[in-house]
């Protein structure tokens, strides 16, 4: 590893993204007691500030790529796009959390400091180029989002989805934490482009790279809710409160499937025969899992943590084809979901009420002719989910299956598809509860949208739809950034 | 500006213009979805006018970049067949927009919505040149349809419309995975390309390959034709549907499916399409008598009306497989047939509940006592649907059952077993429901057409007569159409010869 740490200018440019989210986030718990009330509008004023500044930021660095800090961090397209998403995710939960958390009388400033961590921590996870800090990463990341999932300390379901995704979490980033020991007992390196450099010319100990490497599949399989390691997800995404569900489902995924191409597209490349098998039965399980358990769930939030499972298993049919095509289409699906689908759990949070009464499928009945633009929106969002034509989730799809037929995929394209078909009936089911039944006592009680829930639905449609007419611009970008992940 | 970009944005742009009249003026949906279809209608009148008669090509094409990559283009053009349905569409959405004035009176403005919607992407499958931009307004075409099923339709409309649209997207996500393959093996997603490309032997399928895409494009335009076995959304659909639903669907939509099968299956997969033509062709011809048999039982003419959709459709498939010029000129003209004809049944069935809200043929009878010109006006597109001479449907299933006679004389014998079952079940119907003993309920609520009502009626049955009387105005071009696509599925049919001899062997000594 290189031996020079000393401070250069460009590194504080090129970590300007994390510095912003950092400070802000502390400043936050630092003005707490100065704002002079329980409960303050003023701390999301400030955290959307800081995103909205480090979003800034990350564009800003863009204008100076190169690695920093001797190697540990790099600044490319690849890392700046998945800034700029998970940064994304982080103004559009703020904005969805402003209503909920007034309504819940709980505006405090450690929500949103925490909500700045962890977003700063994904922000890492998409620049870093070392296990290590990978490692640091995840763990800020992770940390702060047990917290959030736990947030309503007075509700015992959220505790129950804190606990469960604490232990769960810490299991899993260990399972991380011994991959990286054994890839540096036996490269000597914990640098991605060494390790690959290591791996393709010296004849490794490929048993033990094999098994480090499954490892961290395990890790990151979880942190990104692959099957087999799903079974947290559905528990904690319906006890969370929904904005943080939103959060998790979204930002965390994005940046845990960040460091996933990384790895196995950097480090791992050369063994990647026998990886890939894992990959393809892990994307094929998860989809199936996905959206078979789905079928099944009147909850809405549990309806979306399937569908959110089955959404990582199509990422993962991405990286399984293990080529340019692939990388920059799971990019490119990464910003369409977190557009719909933070979209579709501010709707439900919208609808749900104070203390999340109203959760079922059943409680959507009749929005439309409540409201009929927040159900025209949510109808957006379910078409981008099913993979309708003009929406970004089904170009999304689109380009992953392309590239899965590119690598000879066929059988897993076409098993795939036909999950999508599948999916199309719970997606279907909210739409069908929203125009073609009569008004429910949830949706007759729901308040009017307010103006910051308003953006954080309006944005995100306006994202999907544009994903899905103009997909050229993204896809460019992301095309070129996948060229520079080797 | 490009005419066809006119016809095909305008529906859309009405459509945008719909959302934003506000709820509380439902009379100005109405008056707008009909000002703004007529208009649409009078486009593509000038698009008739301007289409070349005597060319068999596409024309009046446009072509713009959408995509870099993937290179998807925004590619439309028009030819002798797809302008007929386009005209289809823009003819029969002014008159779904009339016949649903009264009958909907709940979210006036979203119904009309949709309904210019729908138009939008009925137009766009049938313009579209670059497969990608055609699976794009396929999957359009799902979204307004499903909701006019589910929010306007009758008591099992939720039942009817997932499945409608389960069924349909299931078929064509097989569909998206063999237009994906197609480009990754050619780089372009336009039609003629690729053909010029089939055509040049640059482009070469291995036999299993062109089988596999071949029945990945068929399942989807199979489940859309309806085809045989595949058809148990079709009558769910039909019958759940508001009357305009029925219409765009039976009329138009089912037409998107074997437009697909002789727009891309026969050119693009021409020997696989070939040698799958004798099990087709039995499907078909199951679907045209079990169709016709169910049809004869159904105790709701809704139901009736739409197993007889299935019947008709097994002959168009039936006359495209069998690769001659007169049955794929049958064929297509069927199409445009069954869409007048089948239209006009479902428009008059709509009248009658609308009176009667029943739709059991045990509620009617006598109804010609008190609705003369109702009744006169239901006879004559019953006429029309059994095949007489000088209606419509005649000339299309004459040209089928002669070109199945041609291919394979067995063939037009079984269908032909269609046409009289067809005059069966539906003389049985209008004998029992316009004949006999008019009940309390019939006398007092069933009053004759209203002027509204006579401007739905008589377009469609000057349409049926002028088809029936002078199908010169229509075939001609159709016919160069077909002649072209049937030259297109001999280019690359001497290499599997030696696969499937004896379906080629009868083919050939049919010609």
């Amino acid at each position: 590893m290189p031996a020079n740490f000393a401070m250069n200018p460009g590194d504080i440019v090129r970590f300007l993204p994390e510095i912003i989210l950092s400070v802000m986030g502390t400043f936050l718990m630092v003005v707490d007691p100065i704002i002079n009330k329980r409960s303050s509008s003023a701390f999301g004023h400030i955290s959307l500030l800081a995103l909205i500044a480090a979003l800034g930021g990350s564009i800003y660095a863009f204008t100076q790529p190169g690695p920093a800090f001797g190697g540990m961090l790099v600044v490319d397209g690849f890392a700046t796009f998945f800034r700029v998403v998970v940064i994304g995710v982080g103004i559009l939960t703020v904005l969805g959390s402003y209503r909920f958390l007034e309504r819940q009388d709980a505006e405090t400033s450690e929500y949103h400091a925490l909500l700045l961590f962890s977003v700063a921590g994904q922000c890492l996870m998409a620049a870093s180029n070392d296990l290590i800090m990978v490692f640091i990463g995840l763990e800020i990341s992770s940390i702060a989002s047990y917290v959030m999932a736990g947030y309503l300390r007075d509700d015992k379901r959220a505790n129950e989805a804190a606990l469960k995704y604490f232990l769960l979490g810490s299991f899993a980033t260990a399972f991380f934490l011994y991959g990286v020991a054994l890839i540096y007992g036996s490269t000597g390196s914990i640098n991605l482009s060494e390790i690959r450099a290591h791996i393709s010319t010296v004849s490794p100990d490929v048993k033990l790279i094999g098994i480090s490497a499954a490892l961290m599949f395990v890790g990151l399989g979880f942190k990104v809710s692959a099957a087999p390691f799903q079974i947290w997800a559905p528990d904690v995404y319906q006890g969370a409160p929904t904005p943080v569900s939103a959060f998790l489902s979204a930002g965390p995924k994005a940046a845990a499937f960040a460091v996933f191409l990384r790895i196995f597209m950097t480090a791992f490349e050369p063994i990647s025969d026998s990886w890939q098998p894992l990959v393809w039965f892990s994307a094929l399980l998860s989809m199936t899992v996905g959206n078979f358990a789905a079928l099944r769930q009147s909850n809405v939030k549990r309806m979306l943590a399937y569908s959110s499972i089955a959404h990582a298993g199509y990422v993962m049919v991405a990286l399984g084809a293990r080529s340019e095509v692939g990388v920059s289409a799971a990019m490119f699906y990464l910003a369409a979901y977190a557009f719909m689908n933070i979209g579709a759990f501010a709707v439900v949070s919208h609808i749900s009420g104070k203390n999340e009464r109203y959760q079922t499928i059943d409680d959507f009945a009749g929005l439309a002719q409540k409201q009929p633009v927040t159900a025209a929106i949510l109808t957006i969002f379910m078409l981008s989910l099913i993979g309708v034509p003009l929406t970004g989730g089904f170009f999304g799809k689109f380009y992953i299956f392309k590239a899965a037929l590119e690598s000879h995929l066929i059988w897993l394209t076409v098993l795939g598809l036909l999950n999508s078909a599948v999916a199309a009936f719970y997606y279907l089911r909210i739409l069908v509860m929203m125009y073609m039944h009569e008004p429910s006592k949830a949706t007759s009680e729901v308040e009017p949208l307010s103006f910051s829930l308003g953006t954080a639905l309006i944005v995100p449609a306006i994202g999907t739809l544009f994903l899905g007419i103009f997909p050229g611009w993204v896809l460019d970008f992301a095309g070129k950034s996948a060229s520079m992940v080797k | 500006m490009n005419l066809l970009a006119i016809v095909l944005f305008a529906p859309l742009a009405a459509f945008i213009v719909a959302l934003v009249i506000p709820r509380s003026l439902p009379q100005s949906s109405r008056a707008w979805a009909l000002i703004s279809s007529l208009i649409t209608f009078a486009a593509s009148l000038v698009l008739v006018a301007r289409f070349d008669r005597d060319l068999p090509t596409e024309q009046l094409g446009l072509d713009i970049p959408w995509i870099t990559t993937p290179d998807i283009h925004f590619a439309i053009s028009v030819n002798g067949i797809s302008l007929w349905l386009i005209m289809l569409s823009t003819f029969l959405t002014p008159l779904c927009c009339l016949i649903s004035w009264n009958s909907i009176q709940s979210r006036v403005k979203e119904f009309f919505a949709f309904l210019l919607l729908l138009e939008f992407g009925l137009i766009g499958v049938f313009l579209a040149q670059d497969l990608f931009l055609f699976y794009v307004f396929w999957e359009i075409c799902l979204v307004p349809m499903y909701f006019l099923i589910g929010i306007w339709g009758h008591d099992r409309r939720i039942y009817a419309t997932v499945k409608f649209f389960l069924y349909t997207f299931a078929g064509s996500v097989l569909m998206l995975t063999a237009i994906i393959y197609l480009y990754n093996k050619t780089q372009t997603f336009n039609y003629s390309t690729i053909l010029d490309m089939l055509a040049s032997g640059k482009l070469i399928f291995a036999p299993n390959e062109q089988m596999l895409l071949f029945l990945a494009f068929f399942l989807a335009f199979a489940i859309k034709v309806p085809l045989f076995p595949v058809h148990t959304w079709l009558p769910d659909a039909h019958v759940e549907a508001p009357t305009a639903g029925s219409i765009m669907l039976a009329s138009v939509m089912l037409k998107m499916g074997t437009y697909g099968i002789l727009h891309f299956c026969l050119p693009l997969f021409p020997s696989a399409a070939r040698t799958c033509a004798p099990w087709i062709v039995v499907l078909a011809i199951i679907g045209i008598v079990y169709g016709a048999l169910v049809a004869m039982v159904q105790p709701n003419m809704k139901k009736l009306v739409a197993y007889s959709s299935v019947s008709h459709l097994g002959f168009v498939v039936l006359g495209i497989f069998t690769f001659t010029q007169m049955g794929l000129d049958g064929a297509t003209y069927q199409m445009l047939n069954h869409g007048i004809s089948t239209g006009a049944l479902f428009a008059i069935v709509g009248l009658l509940y609308e009176r009667r809200h029943s739709l059991e043929i045990d509620d009617f009878g006598g109804v010609a006592t008190v609705a003369p010109w109702l009744s006169t006006a239901f006879l004559v597109t019953t006429l029309a649907s059994i095949g007489l001479p000088m209606l419509n449907n005649f000339v299309g299933e004459f040209l089928v059952l002669q070109g199945a006679a041609m291919a394979n004389f067995q063939w037009a014998i079984y269908a032909s077993l269609g046409v009289i079952l067809s005059a069966c079940y539906m003389l049985w119907m209008y004998q029992r429901v316009f004949y006999g003993e008019a009940n309390h309920e019939v006398q007092s609520h069933v009053p004759d057409l209203n002027v509204r009502e006579w401007a739905v009626v008589i377009p469609l049955i000057a349409m049926m007569v002028w088809m029936g009387v002078y199908s010169q105005s229509f075939l001609p071009q159709v016919g160069k159409v077909n002649a072209r696509i049937i030259e297109q599925t001999n280019i690359n049919v001497p290499f599997k010869v030696g696969l499937t001899a004896p379906s080629q062997t009868e083919v050939a000594n049919a010609r």
